[in-house]
């Protein structure tokens, strides 16, 4: 594509974004970022606590070598202010003036309470979106609980799906919650400015981090809803796909890690078939009774767990005489639905990737390196969706903010800093 | 007044990742139009459970359902060159946004491609929602989010160190994927707005998802280091964890960050002795005692419901949820409060609980308001009175196959 690739070229370019929020937010003003707009982080004087997530650069704790902070706060600008002073919020309702977006992800009320809430925002600039992100939303029973991922994750009901029976549900071991809600949250603030596009009018947007995990596990609860079975965590294997109540296998130990295989139904799934039986064979490892199924009267509605079974066993045989690599190439080749189970490491070595010029390189002139960065999220036939700019240091852009922008003096930005309020 | 009220969108697109695009527009207001045919319905009627009574029909999917609710169903039959090219065209010119998720080339071989409909549609948004993209040496692999979240990282990071990696249920990296495009799309309607020009969006899957594991993709290039998975455990947490609790597989999780927070979780568990073992005293100790610690923790839990050990740990400010289960999400009373569940009459289905949107607006009611379509239910509607073509046009393109 030769869309021009620099920011001002990006589709919300004109817009500027106040970025409040702690991790649970962090995605949601970089994807706004990410397609152009002018996101300024707002930190509490010293740093945001999310500074303090590893891992680190070159494992060395300190507020100024997050990787955590680096991957979701690129794309921003960033400046330090305490709202809980006077002065703070009378700096803070200047850059609201000016704003097009809020986000933020304090605990319900807390702004409400420094007399900085969405009442007043909306008063300062009836313009404003200002979107509100917490573990629960805004109002009702459990407004007020703490979470962190795992609570989230299990208030979703997403952990019921995951893990062995028998065995305690599972997170996933990266925290994720937080990013589908910031996710989901810039998908509700953008709706939100479209309405302000055609009305002139802006408003508040709640976001639950609990409803949006709800979509993480797809349709697991319809089983409840029609039929009041309950689906629950099986382990590495997938079920729900027929009506018997057979369980298919996901992962396949093979020679140097696993593979994820999924015997499947539907046209891609017969094709998927009938090209894994005619690779086994090309090897003298597929049984005579996989080479004379009749793929085209499979119906993986309606198969039962013993002929899954008698299929699967000769198929794991095959896998374990298999690397990831070599899986990776034949299913590209043969046009079999699969994946390796890759790891980060295999992520960087995906041609794929390379040929869509995915990786970013940042610089750090305060590390003296460049940092390599997952790039824009989508390509853009006209404009660009990118990363642009590495994310802040501390109170990187105070001057540029309060003097150049907002014509305050060296001198009383001085003030401001001696007396804790920047 | 809806917020996307006014907002015409096509979907050539089936299962998720594209017609899940399509209902969190349709659910602010934008008309939604999903494409079909009688030849090649969309899958998710076809071939995956549930349906309604485990009786199989091309009305009775719940997975359908939940992805398709307050949209238009027609059917066009895109094998029927020309006439159904022609059509499909005509349908494009009507509409603000295209959404596919087809194998990259297959519209460009249906004569669909966006080169080709932005001869039609000058300023046409196009959203094309693919596994790896639509260009590259894998572009044209087809694939499910099912197993695109293994090459994304994601299942080698869920399960035990020294066991396989677990799935995530359904096709996990599909609706995230799905976040992006809504937004792709809004940020082109704005763009379209401020210089008159459409675009396409050429949105893969497999980057979307890759946003999501980012710091640990910058963790192995600086560091070396490549992650694992590692159960419920977290490196700023201990204890962190789900605990079984009184009644048949009931858990309750709990997390503690602090020694602040660890102190009064110690007083809601009544100070036991153990508890104020050096073992346990600091973050780092209770790390390296975490195993232990786990163990002690789940026999104060074991005897307790676990809603009351949540109440009873929120109380004290300390993080803690019950594990919920597909049934208990129904009956939430905070995703309740929330209006996230809408009770629609199907009739083949009969009552069934649609989804709303995760966020709340404040000027702009949310649906879905209708329940999802039955297979073609809009065509003589949609083609006639919206489209409009003549009843003769219609009843020909009907027995030529076309519209079928």
């Amino acid at each position: 594509m030769n869309a021009p690739q620099e920011k001002t070229a990006a589709p919300l370019a004109p817009y500027r974004v106040l970025d409040l929020t702690d991790e649970l937010g962090f995605l949601c003003g970089k994807m706004l970022g990410d397609l152009g707009a002018d996101v300024i982080k707002v930190e509490r004087p010293g740093g945001d606590p999310a500074r303090a997530l590893g891992p680190f650069y070159r494992g060395e704790r300190h507020p100024e070598k997050s990787l955590y902070w680096f991957a979701f706060n690129n794309n921003k600008r960033g400046i330090t202010l305490n709202l809980e002073r006077p002065q703070g919020r009378h700096i803070f309702s200047g850059l609201v003036a000016g704003a097009d977006f809020v986000i933020e992800s304090f605990y319900p009320g807390y702004l409400d309470r420094l007399g900085m809430g969405y009442a007043t925002m909306n008063q300062i600039n009836p313009r404003l979106v200002v979107t509100s992100i917490t573990p629960f939303g805004q109002t009702g029973p459990y407004s007020k609980f703490k979470a962190s991922d795992i609570e989230i994750m299990a208030a979703s009901g997403c952990m019921s799906l995951t893990g062995d029976p028998g065995r305690p549900p599972l997170r996933i071991t990266f925290p994720q919650s937080y990013h589908w809600t910031g996710a989901y949250a810039a998908m509700g603030t953008l709706i939100a400015h479209w309405q302000r596009v055609q009305t002139g009018a802006g408003q508040q947007v709640d976001v639950s981090a609990q409803a949006c995990m709800l979509w993480a596990f797809s349709h697991a609860h319809t089983f409840w809803d029609l039929n009041r079975h309950l689906e629950k965590r099986a382990g590495s294997f997938m079920t729900g796909r027929s009506i018997t109540g057979a369980k298919m296998r996901v992962f396949w130990s093979c020679r140097d890690g696993y593979l994820n295989f999924i015997i499947y139904g539907g046209e891609a799934g017969r094709r998927t078939n009938q090209a894994l039986v005619e690779w086994m064979d090309s090897k003298g490892m597929a049984p005579e009774f996989l080479k004379q199924k009749e793929w085209r009267a499979f119906n993986i509605a309606e198969v039962t767990q013993e002929e899954i079974d008698r299929m699967e066993e000769p198929i794991a045989r095959f896998f374990e005489t298999v690397t990831k690599k070599k899986f990776f190439q034949e299913v590209i080749k043969r046009e079999m639905l699969g994946y390796p189970v890759a790891t980060v490491e295999e992520i960087f070595q995906d041609p794929q990737l390379y040929a869509r010029d995915f990786w970013r390189d940042l610089e750090h002139p305060e590390l003296g390196t460049s940092i390599t960065y997952p790039g824009g999220f989508a390509k853009l036939s006209e404009s660009a969706c990118g990363v642009w700019r590495r994310a802040p240091l501390i109170g990187e852009h105070n001057k540029e903010i309060y003097c150049d922008e907002m014509g305050m003096t060296k001198e009383e930005v001085r003030k401001l800093k001696s007396e804790g309020v920047i | 007044m809806q917020a996307l009220k006014g907002l015409k969108v096509v979907e050539f697109a089936a299962f998720a990742a594209g017609p899940v695009v399509g209902k969190h527009l349709a659910d602010y207001g934008a008309t939604v139009v999903h494409l079909e045919s009688r030849v090649r319905p969309d899958g998710f009627r076809t071939h995956y459970p549930p349906y309604k009574d485990n009786i199989h029909g091309l009305n009775r999917s719940g997975l359908f359902a939940l992805c398709n609710s307050q949209k238009m169903a027609i059917n066009l039959n895109l094998k029927k060159a020309p006439a159904a090219t022609d059509l499909a065209k005509k349908i494009v010119a009507w509409a603000d946004v295209v959404i596919e998720n087809f194998s990259p080339g297959t519209m460009g071989r249906l004569g669909l491609g966006y080169e080709t409909l932005k001869q039609v549609k000058p300023d046409l948004i196009m959203l094309s929602s693919s596994n790896l993209g639509q260009y590259g040496p894998h572009a044209e692999h087809a694939g499910f989010g099912s197993q695109l979240s293994s090459l994304s990282g994601f299942t080698n990071l869920t399960g035990y160190p020294d066991g396989p990696p677990q799935i995530l249920y359904g096709p996990y990296i599909d609706y995230i994927a799905v976040a992006y495009g809504v937004a792709a799309i809004i940020a082109a309607l704005d763009y379209k707005k401020r210089t008159g020009k459409g675009q396409q969006i050429d949105l893969a899957q497999y980057e979307s998802g890759l946003q999501f594991v980012a710091p640990l993709l910058l963790d192995y290039k600086i560091n070396g280091k490549v992650a694992m998975r590692n159960a419920n455990r977290d490196p700023h947490a201990a204890p962190h964890g789900a605990y079984p609790c009184k009644g048949e597989d009931s858990w309750c999780v709990i997390s503690v960050f602090s020694d602040a927070e660890w102190q009064a979780l110690c007083r809601e568990l009544g100070n036991p002795a153990w508890a104020n073992e050096f073992r346990f005293a600091s973050h780092e100790a209770r790390k390296t005692n975490e195993d232990e610690l786990d163990r002690r923790i789940a026999e104060w839990t074991s005897p307790l419901a676990a809603h009351e050990i949540v109440e009873k740990l929120q109380r004290a400010g300390v993080r803690s949820h019950v594990v919920q289960t597909m049934k208990d999400i129904y009956d939430d009373p905070q995703l309740r409060h929330r209006g996230q569940w809408i009770e629609l009459e199907h009739p083949e289905i009969g009552k069934m609980h649609y989804q709303r949107p995760p966020y709340i607006l404040s000027k702009s009611p949310a649906g879905p308001e209708r329940r999802d379509p039955l297979l073609g239910e809009h065509n003589q509607y949609f083609y006639q009175d919206i489209l409009g073509l003549s009843a003769p046009e219609y009843e020909k393109l009907i027995k030529e196959g076309v519209i079928d």
